[in-house]
């Protein structure tokens, strides 16, 4: 119940912070994801009547980009690039060792809630490739072996 | 006096460790004694040799690159930051050949310093363009662009002068300035060097824009991919405010602007201009039906004008130095300079401005200076997820719009993307199928079903499955997405797929 009126509070004040904005929706939504880790169910109802909009719309709009999730993250986020510029240095042998390396495909989470995976098309870092972007950092000229020591080095952050 | 070391806060240079590097020379230094002043600039955008250390002596910039934290120790035996004959020691920044030998306009002082720095920025030419905007009647800041020759470097290269004409003309109390940040094109990131390095010089263009067409409020739409852009960005909207170049009565000249940042969220589709106004209107980003153009009926349904961050650069140097200046550079219809990110599989990476007119050969092989493998290269993307990839006779070709047109190609944002004799082009020609098909925005049917029709029909021929009448199939369908998509998405992902066939055709018959 207290959980309920927390979300509800939260929601109705991020929503008022961004009062008057033209297309305030997607803002509001970065926000509250980053309040919560993600964009919870419950919020949008709420959204939808706070801004007078349906809750199709929402909805919609969450579900249309790729960065809104509806279910929490990992402690970290690895996103790995895709993109033609990585995949000349060899991204598709780097996403797939990291794949076994963590045992989860794209969109999972690891079971111990450590790592969520994903991918991205590009992140702007084309001259050094391949990419990858583990929270808001972002490694140049990833090696397996590099990704290894990036991973180890998460896990034990005082080494 | 202390000696002032450079280090740059660019993305790419953090990633191959600017940070901890920074950590290192400060524990080195103290623990030897030196004193020294630290710089965080930009980067010069010669990727390959970041993280590049530069110390100042004497008014002059020495370079150390690529340095990284492991070298530390070393660096400074040999007598760093002094005089040293170190392995890593590049000599003047300045004479380095490979930005020696370019024509940095909209780049010019990437790199030179703090991109936050107001002082650095003035002190170097910046906000020119604005002061003389500000002295101009509206007509004459545009006839100066039409006159500089600027076209969009966005990609589509629409003529910025006629789009901001057109936004002059259309009566309206509201007008928008909306800079499309969103740079989503694989081999790029122009735009996000220019906003890391000199973040003021996008400003100074969005504030020109501004007076020119009468709008007193202005949105970057920046992609969420850039988490150290959004930082700089953020600061040097509040430190232009504070300056008086943006908000009220702008230097007091009675003009007011105001500049919002947003962020996207993971889609590439909103680099499409209709599709980023309807994110920034807080909906799905679909693309919408021109007409109306946005220079009519744009952000909200009012008049807006819509540039890529590289254009709105290009204004500050057309304004401060003049149309005619600008002009000089280039040839035929393209003119001023070209800024080309050498990406992917290439042993000198980085961004490399030049005029218009040089062949895509000597950007890859003098810039670039072969794979960074080693292996021959094979296929060379240009233009981005949606351009061409063209083999070795075509490396001749000019680097101008006509010229890649020629040859159905494009230029598009400018990336070049390198691949070795290891690429499969099958599978390069159904990437570009997949990507159209994770990335539509779903409004026309042509480039939400077609591409991923696309997909299958190639893995069909690439599974030798009835390969000769699936081959004629993909051309058909390509042909419909061509002519049948809402925007360039659907309409250009055809181009990397055909060209993959016509030129690389071996590849479908393994």
């Amino acid at each position: 119940m207290q959980d309920v009126v927390d979300l509800e509070q939260t929601v109705t004040a991020i929503v008022v912070d961004h009062a008057g904005q033209i297309g305030a929706l997607m803002p509001i939504l970065h926000a509250v994801q980053e309040h919560f880790g993600f964009v919870p169910q419950e919020a949008i109802p709420l959204l939808a009547s706070l801004l007078n909009l349906s809750r199709a719309e929402v909805h919609g709009v969450m579900h249309f980009y790729h960065d809104f999730r509806s279910q929490p993250a990992g402690k970290h986020v690895i996103q790995v690039c895709r993109a033609e510029a990585c995949q000349a240095m060899g991204s598709q042998d780097l996403e797939k060792h990291i794949k076994d390396l963590l045992g989860i495909d794209f969109g999972q989470t690891t079971a111990d809630g450590q790592f969520t995976l994903e991918p991205v098309y590009c992140l702007g870092n084309c001259a050094c490739t391949p990419s990858l972007r583990i929270d808001d950092d972002i490694h140049a000229r990833v090696t397996p072996k590099r990704f290894e020591q990036l991973l180890q080095s998460l896990l034990e952050p005082s080494a | 006096m202390s000696v002032r070391i450079f280090i740059p806060q660019d993305t790419t240079a953090c990633a191959l460790g600017a940070n901890q590097l920074v950590l290192a020379i400060e524990a080195e230094a103290e623990r030897r004694n030196i004193e020294l002043e630290i710089v965080r600039n930009g980067s010069r955008g010669a990727f390959w040799l970041e993280p590049l250390v530069e110390a100042e002596w004497e008014g002059k910039r020495y370079a150390f690159g690529p340095v990284t934290a492991n070298d530390v120790q070393a660096l400074f035996d040999g007598g760093f930051p002094g005089e040293t004959q170190h392995a890593l020691s590049l000599g003047l920044t300045e004479e380095i050949p490979w930005l020696k030998n370019q024509q940095r306009l909209t780049f010019e002082r990437a790199g030179l310093g703090d991109p936050l720095s107001i002082e650095h920025y003035q002190l170097l030419g910046g906000f020119e363009g604005l002061r003389k905007a500000l002295e101009l009647e509206p007509q004459a800041i545009v006839d100066s662009v039409k006159e500089s020759g600027l076209r969009g470097r966005g990609g589509a290269a629409f003529p910025t002068g006629i789009k901001w004409q057109t936004v002059l003309d259309t009566a309206g109390q509201q007008k928008y300035i909306v800079c499309n940040a969103d740079e989503g094109d694989s081999g790029t990131f122009a735009d996000r060097l220019l906003m890391e390095a000199d973040p003021y010089q996008l400003i100074e263009g969005m504030a020109i824009a501004a007076v020119a067409v009468g709008a007193n409020e202005g949105y970057i739409y920046l992609r969420s991919e850039y988490p150290v852009a959004k930082k700089i960005l953020q600061q040097a909207i509040v430190e232009a405010e504070a300056a008086n170049w943006l908000g009220k009565d702008i230097q007091g000249s009675g003009k007011d602007f105001q500049l919002h940042l947003r962020i996207g969220a993971g889609a590439y589709i909103c680099g499409e201009e209709t599709s980023l106004l309807d994110s920034l209107e807080g909906k799905r980003g679909l693309v919408r039906f021109k007409p109306p153009l946005p220079a009519i009926e744009g952000l909200m349904g009012k008049p807006t004008v819509v540039n890529n961050v590289l254009s709105f650069a290009a204004v500050t140097t057309v304004l401060a130095r003049g149309a005619e200046y600008y002009k000089d550079f280039g040839t035929g219809r393209s003119r001023g300079t070209l800024t080309l990110q050498l990406a992917g599989n290439i042993k000198r990476g980085g961004l490399v401005e030049l005029a218009f007119g040089h062949t895509l050969r000597e950007l890859v092989e003098d810039y670039g200076g072969g794979t960074a493998t080693g292996r021959p290269m094979r296929a060379i993307q240009v233009g981005g997820p949606l351009g061409a990839y063209l083999p070795a006779p075509q490396w001749d070709v000019k680097l101008d719009y006509e010229a890649l047109a020629e040859i159905k190609a494009m230029l598009g944002h400018g990336g070049i993307v390198v691949f070795d004799d290891g690429v499969d082009m099958a599978q390069q020609a159904r990437f570009a199928m997949e990507f159209c098909a994770i990335e539509s925005c779903g409004k026309c049917t042509p480039c939400r079903i077609g591409s991923v029709r696309g997909v299958e029909v190639i893995d069909l021929i690439i599974a030798n499955d009835n390969r000769a009448a699936n081959r004629d199939l993909l051309e058909e369908l390509c042909e419909t997405m061509e002519h049948g998509s809402l925007c360039a998405m659907g309409g250009l992902t055809p181009m990397p797929v055909r060209s993959a066939m016509r030129h690389f055709s071996k590849d479908f018959e393994r």
